[in-house]
């Protein structure tokens, strides 16, 4: 028994440093929330076109017709991070081969249009959740919030914050690339 | 007047961001929309529930249970309807299941091993003098002679 207690103090010593080691990982974010959407259709939610700038709303039946990967992103004009990630997403929509349809979250229909016409509208489709209960059914906690949606109409990866950082966007490119992947 | 006072201040509650344009005429429903609110946790300003949050999201969430509840929902259905759009996540009582059993069991094998750790301090410290091996009879012996003569003054 004596002799299994000498190893004890080297064994409380390994717990402690295992849980400093995953604790105190850089890479390891205590505040993200694992997302219950991932693997799940597109949630039932109709959205009109933002008043003002023509172009279509968006609804659920706009997933899912075998058209895809998609890139739903929810931004709105009261989103500093949104500007700076609108140009990037502007970018991408010419570099690379997917949809880009948007969520306008908690949006005045003409602050939503002056920002797009200020900016450029990079968007397929928008539809304006002026109420945010479309987030809701999105599970989405702020702005902006991006997600990648396979042509099954199946929500298969979700990104909080912005996509400003050259690893956001490798991130992305790479689910992109995964959902294109799976259609055919 | 200081009655009114004392009333008054066991009146008073926590403050709560629920506002007035969100409470329910149902006083029964609203208890009810208290209840689950605050068993939500806010995934904005996270550890925090939902009723006592001032964040967009919560407000929101505030409603949509009362929506539920006027619309007839059991606290069930309210509670999975949150967390298939959130996640077991946002319950602060998470569920017990496959992926929450080291939650739930890690303090009770942590009361054990500490149990188990004190028990064996306070045993050892108890052992006391029967602890140590008793003299076998020839060393008695010999230990007897030697006091013998050191009493004598003789010597080895």
């Amino acid at each position: 028994m004596k002799r299994f207690l000498i190893f004890l103090p080297l064994c409380v010593a390994i717990v402690i440093g295992l849980a400093g080691w995953w604790g105190l990982n850089p890479d390891r974010d205590p505040n993200s929330i694992p997302s219950a959407l991932i693997g799940q259709p597109v949630p039932a939610f109709d959205l009109p076109a933002i008043e003002g700038i023509g172009g279509l709303g968006l609804s659920t039946q706009d997933f899912g017709d075998g058209s895809g990967p998609i890139l739903v992103n929810v931004f709105a004009s009261w989103c500093v991070p949104c500007r700076a990630e609108h140009a990037v997403l502007t970018r991408m929509v010419r570099e690379d081969n997917f949809a880009l349809l948007g969520i306008n979250y908690k949006d005045k229909p003409e602050a939503a249009a002056a920002w797009l016409t200020e900016l450029g509208n990079p968007y397929g489709r928008i539809g304006s959740d002026e109420t945010g209960r479309a987030g809701v059914e999105w599970g989405i906690s702020g702005v902006p919030e991006t997600f990648v949606v396979d042509a099954n109409g199946i929500i298969v990866f979700r990104f909080v914050g912005p996509i400003t950082s050259d690893a956001a966007l490798a991130t992305l490119r790479k689910a992109l690339a995964q959902a294109g992947a799976d259609k055919s | 007047m200081i009655r009114l006072f004392i009333i008054l201040i066991f009146m008073a509650t926590s403050a709560a961001a629920v506002e007035p344009d969100e409470i329910l005429s149902d006083p029964a429903l609203e208890s009810r929309a208290r209840d689950i609110s605050a068993n939500l946790r806010c995934v904005v300003c996270q550890n925090e529930p939902i009723d006592t949050s001032n964040s967009g999201v919560a407000r929101d969430l505030r409603l949509l249970v009362r929506e539920r509840l006027v619309a007839g929902d059991t606290d069930e259905q309210v509670y999975d309807y949150m967390v298939s759009r959130y996640g077991d996540y946002v319950l602060f009582n998470p569920p017990w299941k496959s992926t929450t059993y080291a939650l739930w069991l890690a303090p009770f094998v942590i009361a054990l091993l500490g149990g188990f750790c004190v028990i064996m301090v306070f045993r050892r410290s108890n052992v006391g003098p029967e602890g140590v091996a008793t003299l076998t009879a020839d060393e008695e012996d010999i230990f007897a002679d030697v006091t013998k003569r050191n009493t004598d003054g003789t010597t080895l």
